[in-house]
């Protein structure tokens, strides 16, 4: 390379004032992970979509034979809804916890990220905005399952992106704060077991809360993942008061909002010495 | 009117309170040595880890358009500086400012107008050459009509052009050390850290790099850069700063930093049998002139100053030019590779 183009490469320039909260910082973010799901998007696929069909086929058959209705639902609609619920928090808290937490300190992602005009807010919101992205999309898998397994098409379906988008968005942030809580791998298997499971079995998923003892059932309040579940079975079979409705999205868009602080809390903690 | 008053302070030589006026004026900042607003400056900089302390008290100012080279033995506390200086960490005691900028609070600001080249690599393995350089051409809001030419330019740079799609996984530890380096680069940083860039590369790479930072130079960057060679800070540097135990402990052009603690020459002795080293040291002390051990012989600075009768007392020597490791140990009392 000749002296006068590699000057000319390395020429400075000057830097305007960065924004307090920037669309291409967090675009930078998400880039990478568009990026590497260009490489995985078939086995992503594969798993959003033979996960439920699977749930659909032993559960609704098998259960549904013994149950016939369930809360005035076929077992089969009131499980691919639920299924619908369970499947976004999984595509999003999960690889929150663990690709985060991995990132952090194997990959040593975000020393290099953050040594670049981005603060840990930008870095945190990049990463929940695609897995809540994803979310929306994959969300609706088990949906279309269960629409070939008889579920009638609505026009409130289209509303269940939208909402398995929010709850995803929750949800990514609640396991990025929870990544950056855990210490080790070791310690993710309290998270899976002690909080994963309880939160997706207490929310309306499988069964109806209504024959779980009281105070479960008041506890089921505080769990987001009852507001998505209900949210997307009012969407899809109606019968949801626009009050109700406003109800639980405003829960689960105040859980994310506080989600959102304690993750870019605790993860400033752990990356700024 | 604060900003021109601060120049006024600034001109009567207190640089004390130098506020953003030079960022008013954005482009004024950058013109050179001598320029008003230092690149850096740290002021009575102290960070503890536990009851560690690892820079303790650091007073550093390196003015735009200079290279620094950062000479320090292990643990003297450079990478904890660089990091106090993006902001991944906090100083507990002391100021921090980066081009006029106040840190941590205008950190973003600094970083957008800065490059980092970390000790250890953390490029993203998954992706390839030119999949790191977008990610980052992002992260460093570099103009979308302009992040094509952004990538081209930095891959040009560290001679990848043809490694575009290779996996950072596949690639050489030179060509991954180099791919680290020109990331750094690619919003056209008026100020580059970068610690140990070239550790652990052959000579003929290492060369390459010094191509690259010799340009940065030319072009009016600010480098801050710490190294274990001290034949490429020697170099490469405008001056050095010598750290040990979290401070600076003599700063200066190399030349000068030679002549003030080395003089022109050392003379090398070898002596003859068990205990002769021990011997010449305590000889040659008494007349004041300062050693180093290297292996089984003794080196003795400033040489040229050496009294005849007390040259034939000590045997033959070896006589070479006194470099800038002979000021490093003597002023560390560490060796270096
Ligand atoms: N996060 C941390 N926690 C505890 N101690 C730390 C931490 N980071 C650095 N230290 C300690 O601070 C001291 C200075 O470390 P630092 O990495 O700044 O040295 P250095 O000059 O870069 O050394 P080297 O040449 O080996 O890279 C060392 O004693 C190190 O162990
Ligand atoms: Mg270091």
């Amino acid at each position: 390379m000749s002296l006068r183009q590699r000057r000319e490469d390395a020429r400075p320039e000057h830097h305007a004032r960065p924004g307090r909260f920037e669309a291409d910082a967090v675009l930078g973010v998400v880039a990478r992970e568009w990026i590497l799901y260009g490489q995985s998007w078939r086995a992503t696929t594969f798993a959003a979509v033979v996960e439920p069909t699977l749930y659909l086929l032993c559960f609704g058959f098998g259960m549904g034979a013994l149950i016939g209705t369930l809360a005035g639902y076929s077992y089969i609609d009131f499980l691919g809804t639920g299924i619908v619920a369970v499947s976004v928090m999984f595509q999003s808290m999960m690889p929150a916890v663990i690709n985060t937490f991995i990132k952090r300190r194997f990959l040593h992602t975000y020393e290099g990220i953050l040594a670049a005009p981005v603060d840990v807010r930008e870095l945190v919101t990049g990463e929940a905005l695609w897995l809540a992205l994803r979310s929306g999309v994959y969300g609706c898998v088990p949906l279309l399952v269960a629409i070939g397994f008889g579920l009638r098409p609505g026009p409130g379906m289209l509303l269940v992106p939208l909402i398995a988008f929010l709850a995803g968005f929750a949800f990514a942030l609640f396991g990025i704060w929870i990544s950056a809580v855990i210490t080790s791998v070791r310690s993710m298997d309290y998270v899976f077991s002690g909080l994963f499971t309880p939160l997706f079995l207490v929310a309306g998923t499988f069964f109806p809360i209504t024959e779980l003892p009281t105070w479960v059932q008041t506890a089921a309040m505080a769990n987001p993942l009852y507001h998505a579940v209900e949210l997307i079975r009012g969407s899809v079979f109606g019968g949801l008061g626009a009050g109700q409705a406003l109800l639980h999205v405003a829960i689960l868009a105040g859980f994310a909002y506080l989600m959102w602080n304690l993750a870019a809390f605790q993860m400033r903690r752990r990356v700024v010495g | 009117m604060r900003g021109f008053s601060d120049m006024a302070l600034e001109l009567r030589g207190k640089p004390l309170a130098i506020r953003s006026w030079a960022v008013y004026f954005g482009p004024m900042t950058r013109q050179g040595p001598g320029s008003l607003v230092p690149a850096i400056q740290l002021r009575g900089v102290v960070k503890r880890f536990g009851p560690l302390t690892a820079v303790d008290g650091l007073e550093l100012e390196v003015p735009q358009g200079v290279v620094l080279g950062l000479l320090g033995p292990n643990g003297a506390g450079k990478s904890t500086t660089m990091k106090m200086l993006t902001a991944q960490s906090i100083a507990d005691e002391g100021a921090i400012r980066i081009l006029g900028h106040d840190i941590p609070t205008e950190s973003k600001w600094a970083r957008a107008r800065m490059g980092v080249v970390p000790q250890h690599d953390n490029l993203d393995e998954e992706l390839t050459v030119e999949q790191n350089l977008r990610m980052f051409s992002f992260l460093y809001r570099v103009p979308r009509r302009r992040r094509r030419e952004a990538i081209e330019r930095t891959m040009r740079l560290a001679q990848l052009e043809d490694r575009g799609e290779t996996p950072v996984d596949d690639l050489s530890g030179g060509m991954r050390r180099r791919l680290l380096i020109v990331r750094a680069l690619l919003h056209r940083p008026e100020l580059v850290l970068m610690d140990e860039p070239t550790v652990g590369l052959d000579p003929q790479v290492r060369q390459d790099l010094w191509g690259v930072i010799s340009a940065l130079r030319d072009e009016g960057v600010t480098v801050l850069m710490s190294t274990h060679y001290i034949e490429e800070a020697e170099r490469l540097s405008d001056e050095v700063a010598l750290m040990a135990k979290g401070r600076v402990v003599e700063r200066g052009t190399p030349v000068d930093l030679v002549t003030k603690y080395a003089g022109t020459t050392v003379e090398e002795y070898t002596p003859q049998g068990e205990g002769g080293l021990a011997e010449l040291e305590r000889l040659v002390h008494e007349h004041g002139f300062t050693t180093r051990r290297t292996g089984t012989s003794l080196s003795v600075l400033r040489a040229e100053e050496l009294p005849e009768s007390l040259r034939d007392r000590l045997g033959r020597p070896q006589r070479r030019a006194s470099n800038l490791e002979d000021v490093f140990v003597t002023l560390t009392g560490e060796n270096v590779e």
